[in-house]
């Protein structure tokens, strides 16, 4: 794409231009979900299976309809349209089908005029259950073929062999987004038959087409509506509670609003795929990987929600940002009684990283040169074939830039750390300084950005020039990334002004602009917002006959020939695009295939201080080189990589949801510890722009990458300081105590 | 029950229910929604507001006890229009993020630096450490209240 030829503008492309809402959010006056009121509103509320498997022998709702105050009860018998719903397969019932397929499976809701009466309401209903045998163990469910999707990757000769050979077994844990704002959502009667929804999401089309069917509505009858979301990382990109507070506001006539509490959150949405991995490399004398074969298996749970899109994910980048010629990869998502798993910020490459990185670390040693070196030798780099779909890497792929510039942050000189605060175990550790030791690690991830495998992926948008400014249309989904500030920073730079809104679109008003996932909102949105821009100021030059535009007119050979008066003189002028990214194909039988629209690639080093003893970890310093293509707002690229390293460490060190019998055992910010101030490592961050991206401006979205090799380079650096292999995440106090 | 208080200055009087924390009176009662409601466990911290001098978490606060206190919230934190130091900090060094935990780190802030102008990195950190970001991995966060301290009153 060209960059347009526009003078510089305050706030434009590659400022830290401020966020839009960050003086409300600052002051307590941003409207999350949470916080929407109606005039008349009555409260939902739901009632869930307290089996992780269980038939309903008998369910009554009379006692809650009795209650003073509640309007309505509804069960799976008064869906009104497709009982089921799914945004790739729909498999889940919206209220329970008469058996319960995981623990918090909803099975009634309930509206009432104020929350406390609506949870009681709830509580009323009398379900009785005969419990089934849980499914819970990945294995089993391969036996019985329980199996969402099975999927193979053959590339090269399965008999190439090398000799050199590191085979090892591997565990990830089950992560929760935990995303500190609740599923919320407020649905209001249109008086016509229609409503108004105002709940979290991260793609408000793809929630539409659900709700509709499953409501028997027409597409115009509904109206979903970006609001105000507390942070997603993938949690919001399924349906929560969208149908439930629907139906229960057309049940009533009256708006419904419905907030889940934390314990209700956890069960509430979907999380991180678990998995179990089986790695075998093979290398020759200089550690040039020769044929790597894997087996993954993911736990999907209970219902498929995006679980055939992660496991492609994890299947294709199961050898990492490495070439190799020969590779053999099995994967299978499994269908279980657990909580259903679905996207999280990584969406499978996560997963897999922890995997073959902790293979390339072992490998290293194998062969006996230094980890770094070894991954320089296998590199994977623009013009390469990736080394699963043999797909070609035509745009950037900077990963010898990326080690390259991390290998050159310096480390600390001071051995482990002077700060007793800041040791493994802080103020309260009971164990002597003595028995902390210090080791560094190091990890390279690759992942696709934007949608792969033929899906039609695009985003629309619609930027209109007014007298007061220029406004963008678009219904993508902020969560707090940043991607409103990055849309008015590329009309800013193309427009010539500085006046620039982002208006947020309902269904009704707009096109998708697809998900706030899989790093794609400042390639796609931003790429829609640069396409709408060009298209607009080349018409706004065109019919005035200028080569420049400003915030004050059309200028031509520097002297103005128009105002912005002029221009809009007979009213707004705007230009709408939908924005495609380049086209990929489905993969073969064998899983070749042109998969992917590109690639951004990341390198991570940890220093950590261990306490042998008592097998605690202080995460010291995580740095990083990133590959950004270009990097449009440096701030917010820094603030998505110290947030991502910590959500990394978090599920290298702590975080893990413990779920026993399908049953979730920790579903509070007591027992699932996420990272507070005092566990945040330094972080030093290198930006590499290399250009040659299809987003805008060259930019490539880098959401996920931080949290995908994060992990495996604290672990590494865990590894090191102990000289223990470490097999699964989170390393918890046994695995380095070896209790 | 009546409980009758003062809320960012001004006399407030909340009807309230026997067991509602004061968090849910705020939000409830006052219509004060800035004090965001994310555990209701006290480990969070966003719903941190300053009660008689002391940030606490209005989510362990009884509203009855809350009796002739003097409460602050993030809405009662900003000197007339202008922005609170605090807040400024937050926003010049892109410590905002989805800001669900912003007014709670704001509140907590101002405490802070009420009670100790100028902390060391330490010292920030533990006195932040109840309120839980996953959004910034704190760096940001950080590096606005060093440059407060650094600032001094």
């Amino acid at each position: 794409m060209t960059t347009g030829t526009t003078p510089r503008v305050r706030g434009g492309i590659g400022t830290s231009a401020r966020r839009p809402d960050g003086g409300p959010k600052v002051s307590g006056n941003f409207a999350y979900a949470s916080d929407l009121s109606a005039e008349g509103m009555l409260w939902g509320a739901t009632r869930r299976s307290p089996h992780a498997h269980a038939r309903i022998t008998r369910l009554d709702i009379a006692p809650a309809l009795a209650m003073t105050g509640v309007l309505a009860v509804l069960t799976q018998e008064d869906v009104p349209g497709n009982p089921l719903f799914g945004q790739e397969e729909q498999d889940q019932p919206v209220l329970c089908d008469g058996v319960a397929r995981y623990w918090g499976e909803p099975v009634a809701v309930v509206a009432a005029t104020d929350e406390e009466t609506a949870r009681r309401a709830a509580g009323a209903i009398i379900v009785e259950w005969e419990p089934l045998e849980p499914l819970v163990a990945t294995d089993e469910a391969i036996e019985r073929e329980s199996v969402y999707r099975d999927m193979q990757i053959r590339r090269g000769d399965e008999s190439a062999k090398g000799p050199i050979v590191v085979e090892g077994f591997y565990e990830t844990a089950t992560q929760d987004q935990a995303p500190l704002g609740p599923e919320a959502g407020l649905a209001i009667p249109d008086g016509e038959g229609g409503l108004d929804l105002y709940a979290v999401s991260q793609w408000i089309h793809v929630d539409h087409r659900q709700i509709i069917d499953c409501l028997d509505m027409a597409p115009e009858a509904v109206r979903c509506h970006p609001v105000g979301i507390g942070g997603a990382f993938g949690s919001r990109e399924d349906i929560s509670l969208h149908i439930h507070v629907a139906m229960l506001a057309l049940a009533t006539g009256r708006p419904v609003k419905m907030v889940y509490d934390r314990s209700e959150s956890f069960v509430g949405h979907v999380k991180r795929h678990p998995s179990k991995m089986w790695y075998r490399h093979e290398a020759d004398a200089f550690g040039n990987l020769v044929k790597v074969e894997a087996r993954l298996i993911l736990d999907g749970g209970a219902y498929a929600h995006t679980s055939r899109a992660v496991l492609a994910n994890a299947a294709f980048f199961a050898v990492g940002p490495y070439r190799c010629d020969n590779v053999f990869v099995h994967g299978s998502v499994v269908r279980t009684n657990n909580p259903p798993a679905g996207a999280m910020r990584g969406f499978g490459a996560v997963q897999v990283c922890f995997g073959y990185e902790m293979q390339m670390d072992r490998l290293a040693d194998a062969v006996g040169i230094d980890p770094l070196d070894l991954r320089r030798r296998n590199a994977l780099r623009s013009g390469d074939r990736m080394s699963t779909s043999g797909q070609l890497i035509e745009g950037s792929l900077p990963t010898m830039s990326v080690i390259d510039a991390l290998a050159g942050i310096p480390l600390p000189e001071h051995p482990v750390g002077d700060d007793p605060t800041l040791l493994p175990g802080g103020t309260g550790r009971t164990s002597s300084p003595s028995s902390v030791v210090r080791g560094v690690g190091y990890a390279v991830g690759l992942k696709n950005i934007a949608f792969s495998e033929a899906f039609d992926d695009f985003s629309e948008a619609r930027v209109v020039m007014t007298p007061a400014g220029v406004e963008v249309h678009t219904a993508a989904i902020e969560v707090g990334q940043g991607l409103i500030t990055v849309c008015q920073q590329i009309a800013r730079t193309i427009l010539g002004t500085e006046q620039v809104a982002v208006v947020w679109a309902d269904t009704s008003q707009i096109g998708s602009a697809g998900s706030t996932s899989a790093s794609r909102q400042t390639q796609m949105t931003g790429g829609a917002v640069h396409a709408a821009s060009v298209g607009l100021r080349d018409r706004i030059l065109a019919d005035h006959g200028g080569d420049e535009l400003r915030d004050d007119g059309v200028y031509l050979e520097g002297r103005r020939v128009s105002t912005i008066e002029d221009v809009c003189a007979d009213g707004p002028v705007e230009f709408f695009v939908r924005f495609r990214h380049p086209e990929t194909s489905k993969p073969d039988e064998n899983g070749q295939g042109d998969v992917h629209a590109g690639f951004v690639v990341a390198a991570h080093r940890a220093v950590v201080d261990v306490d042998t003893e008592l097998g605690l970890v202080r995460v010291v310093r995580v740095d990083t080189a990133q590959d950004v293509g270009t990097a449009l707002n440096p701030q917010a690229i820094v603030g998505q990589l110290e947030g991502g390293i910590m959500q990394g460490a978090g599920f290298a060190v702590m975080e893990h949801l413990v779920i026993d019998g399908g049953v979730i055992r920790n579903p509070t910010f007591t027992d699932y510890v996420i990272p507070t101030f005092m566990d945040a490592p330094e972080v030093a961050t290198r930006l590499i722009e290399e250009g040659g991206h299809w987003g805008p401006f060259g930019a490539k979205g880098i959401g996920e990458s931080p949290t995908i090799s994060s992990t495996p380079a604290i672990v590494s650096a865990i590894r090191a300081a102990t000289g223990r292999d470490l097999t699964r995440v989170p390393v918890l106090p046994q695995d380095i105590v070896g209790i | 029950m009546r409980v009758d208080l003062s809320v960012n200055g001004e006399a407030r009087s909340l009807e309230v229910d026997g067991p509602e924390s004061l968090l849910s009176a705020l939000r409830r009662h006052l219509d004060l929604l800035g004090t965001k409601d994310a555990c209701e466990q006290g480990e969070c911290g966003s719903c941190t507001i300053m009660m008689d001098g002391d940030a606490v978490c209005s989510c362990l606060v009884m509203a009855a006890d809350a009796e002739g206190a003097a409460v602050v919230t993030v809405e009662g934190v900003a000197r007339g229009d202008a922005l609170h130091p605090v807040q400024e900090a937050l926003l010049a060094e892109g410590a905002v993020q989805c800001g669900f935990c912003t007014p709670g780190f704001v509140v907590a802030g101002v405490h802070l630096l009420e009670t100790n102008p100028h902390p060391s990195a330490t010292e920030i950190r533990e006195a932040l450490a109840g309120n839980i970001c996953r959004c910034t991995g704190y760096g940001a966060i950080l590096r606005a209240f060093e440059k407060l301290a650094e600032a001094g009153p």
